[in-house]
């Protein structure tokens, strides 16, 4: 009888498209175990077809190799109930059929995630992704590969913020995409925009973005290329609620949307000039882009990004390929697609989790990563603290960061109640680690960070708490933003994913008292990130720094905020 | 920076942080029943069809004042085969009844767009009444949310 691993080792595993996905699982998790995983081991690939597409995206500055634990609760609605993304932990590993325990379970989920972190390393940097790009470049040779910017590329790091997203430019230069699109980009500011999308090179592109007054396009919706002989259109959509979930005044006279009639209308274009393979390259989310992909017609692959979900191979819906390459430079994405007759024939897949201490970093990169740091190092790896817990972000309701945050936002700010954002971006530190300058700005970098504090009634809370969750719980993903639920200290709640908005918020008590909130009282309240311009208050980095460094040693006592109900 | 008590709730004086909509607002919005009555009267008592007739507005709104809408219907615009009108209705406003476009063969093409505002979360309705009294709807919800913590 063949044994489980035998069988991996075969490749032959059900809905895995490729043998690296499933290799990976197999031998390598005792090959990198016994430090004997290569490169070449990564970069092994069932290589097919003229075309090559490479995606990375959500990279939020992450220019080092990082910790990014996985989440642990990633609820699905309606169709999308127990699907990917909406998978987490053992779950995931069925769905996939990984092994646990293996480098690539460790890279997409958070099973047993302290302890394989410990073995497996960091992912990640750009200096790797460089290497594996330069060297999938070469093996199939440039006319044939696209390495595509998926967005989330500047915003995220203590650099990225003092250089106005300079050094990811930068750095991205010398990885020379052949296009890119945009979210958090934004929050640089229209001007911004505008003059790094002109400095970098190459197209920035976006089929949903128009100018408030005449609805005319403000970027280019489509890059045609022609790779080993065949002509491909890269469609761009930025984030689609950019306007509502970061602020609007920071480029008022740009209106945004999914727009799906445009898209169409742009696919069909490229189609009409010959193109015989269509990208879109999105940062509309995961969900969003599911739907897309049953909606829009003769669109052959969506690079999906936003979300942060990481799966090992493309899914196909319809003939749509649809993949989403997860967030901090954890992965490369890869889609092969090989074309006959003007038409996608066959394809391969796979992910390629960026194992940091296994990939020769690229020494052009490494220089340039050095150089963009440099005038900022000493500050950067300041230690502030230390903490003696797991403190990660990603997850649907609170992770440990945040519940850092909250606290900190309610005795630095004398508040009740405090509320985080719902970002998936930021990284993870293991227990044991010092809390560095780095560290802090990777859980709050951003051009709109003053700590409020302000009264909200009872009701008000629940007004935003509802309005907050529809946003991420709502049955149809075209009504969806794409951040988890805000993060909320000082008070309980408990949460019906599965109702409608008004029903899903219920028994919101203070956590101390255990008291009921009051519709009518007022609660003094304090949070960051507001949408709203001129809002006042100290920087939640500031913030942060005298908080962490007046307690020393992080060690939070185990979040009873949130209850979920029906799921 | 040092922030005592007293400074800080200074310095937050009068910053909404997250636009309140909807719930305490004392205005008397019209029930969707309204708009409905509304349809079938412009419909001649019947029930409008579906099709010919598109409706594209956001499927959340940017800024709830201004929400950009337009209206398309597949028509000759020729004899036999004519838009006479187009009424969007917003269900949840104090005035349902937004706007009227009336059309004739001089129009060329069966297609406005304009901007209104949505105080809430609520359905847009567009019907088409043509020539020879047919009427077809379009229906789309369109969200007014607090927005801000998205990621």
């Amino acid at each position: 009888m063949i044994s489980r691993r035998e069988f991996m080792q075969f490749g032959a595993v059900a809905g895995l498209a490729t043998s690296f996905s499933s290799g990976l699982s197999g031998n390598l998790t005792r090959a990198l175990a016994q430090q004997k995983m290569t490169q070449d081991d990564l970069l092994k690939f069932d290589s097919k077809g003229q075309v090559t597409l490479l995606h990375f995206t959500d990279v939020h500055a992450q220019l080092k190799p990082v910790f990014f634990r996985p989440p642990d609760t990633n609820i699905g609605v309606g169709a999308f109930e127990g699907i990917p993304p909406h998978l987490v932990g053992k779950a995931f590993l069925k769905h996939f059929d990984l092994e646990p325990r293996s480098p690539v379970a460790y890279a997409h989920t958070m099973d047993d995630y302290v302890n394989l972190a410990r073995t497996y390393g960091k992912l990640g940097g750009l200096d790797r992704t460089s290497t594996l790009v330069k060297a999938i470049r070469a093996e199939r040779g440039e006319d044939k590969v696209l390495f595509l910017d998926g967005g989330d590329t500047w915003q995220g790091s203590y650099t990225s913020l003092k250089t106005n997203g300079q050094d990811m430019v930068d750095c991205m230069k010398v990885l020379k995409p052949d296009a890119m699109v945009g979210h958090w980009e934004f929050t640089f500011g229209a001007d911004r925009v505008q003059e790094l999308t002109e400095d970098m090179g190459y197209p920035f592109l976006a089929s949903n973005i128009v100018d408030t007054e005449w609805e005319e396009p403000v970027f280019e919706s489509t890059a045609m290329f022609e790779k080993g002989g065949v002509k491909v259109a890269v469609i761009g959509q930025a984030m689609p609620y950019t306007p509502i979930a970061n602020p609007r005044w920071m480029f008022p006279k740009w209106s945004f949307g999914i727009r799906p009639e445009v898209l169409q209308a742009n696919v069909d274009k490229a189609r009409a000039d010959g193109a015989q393979v269509v990208v879109v390259l999105s940062h509309n989310g995961f969900d969003v882009d599911q739907k897309l992909a049953t909606v829009l017609k003769d669109v052959d692959v969506i690079l999906t990004g936003h979300t942060h979900d990481s799966i090992p191979v493309a899914l196909e819906i319809g003939k749509t390929l649809v993949l989403s390459s997860g967030s901090h430079g954890k992965y490369l994405g890869r889609i092969d697609l090989e074309i006959t007759n003007g038409k996608v024939s066959g394809f391969s897949s796979g992910m390629i989790p960026v194992f940091s201490d296994v990939i020769t970093p690229d020494p052009e990169m490494t220089a340039k990563i050095n150089e963009v740091r440099t005038p900022y190092e000493e500050e950067c790896t300041r230690v502030i603290g230390k903490t003696d817990q797991l403190l990660y972000r990603r997850g649907n309701f609170n992770g440990t960061w945040d519940d850092l945050i909250c606290q900190g936002l309610i005795e630095e700010r004398d508040a009740e109640i405090s509320l985080s954002p719902g970002f998936r971006w930021g990284t993870t530190l293991l227990p044991g680690q010092d809390i560095t300058i780095d560290d802090l700005y990777n859980q709050t970098s951003m051009n709109y960070p003053s700590a409020y504090r302000l009264e909200f009634t009872g009701a008000q809370l629940k007004e935003i708490l509802e309005d907050v969750c529809d946003n991420l719980f709502n049955k149809d993903p075209f009504y969806q933003q794409g951040g988890d639920m805000v993060r909320v200290g000082g008070m309980s709640y408990a949460c019906a994913p599965k109702e409608s908005i008004g029903s899903r918020i219920s028994d919101m008590r203070m956590i101390t008292t255990g008291t009921p909130i009051d519709a009518a009282k007022k609660y003094v309240v304090a949070g960051w990130a507001s949408v709203n311009e001129a809002v006042e208050g100290p920087p939640i980095y500031d913030l942060m720094e005298k908080y962490i460094t007046r307690k020393k040693t992080i060690n939070m006592p185990t979040n009873e905020t949130v209850r979920i109900i029906g799921y | 920076m040092n922030i005592n008590r007293r400074q800080a709730l200074a310095l937050s004086a009068g910053a909404a942080v997250f636009a309140i909509t909807g719930v305490s607002t004392k205005l008397a919005y019209a029930a969707a029943e309204d708009t409905e009555k509304a349809i079938m009267d412009l419909a001649g008592g019947k029930a409008p069809q579906s099709g010919k007739i598109t409706l594209t507005s956001p499927e959340i709104a940017e800024n709830g004042n201004t929400v950009p809408v337009s209206v398309k219907v597949d028509s000759k615009m020729m004899e036999g085969d004519m838009v006479k009108s187009i009424t969007i209705f917003a269900e949840g406003n104090p005035n349902p009844d937004v706007v009227t476009f009336h059309f004739s063969a001089m129009s060329g093409a069966a297609t406005a767009s304009t901007r209104m505002r949505l105080a809430k979360t609520q359905n847009v309705v567009a019907v088409a009444k043509m020539a020879d009294g047919s009427t077809y709807m379009d229906k789309k919800e369109v969200k007014v949310t607090i927005g801000g913590c998205g990621g």
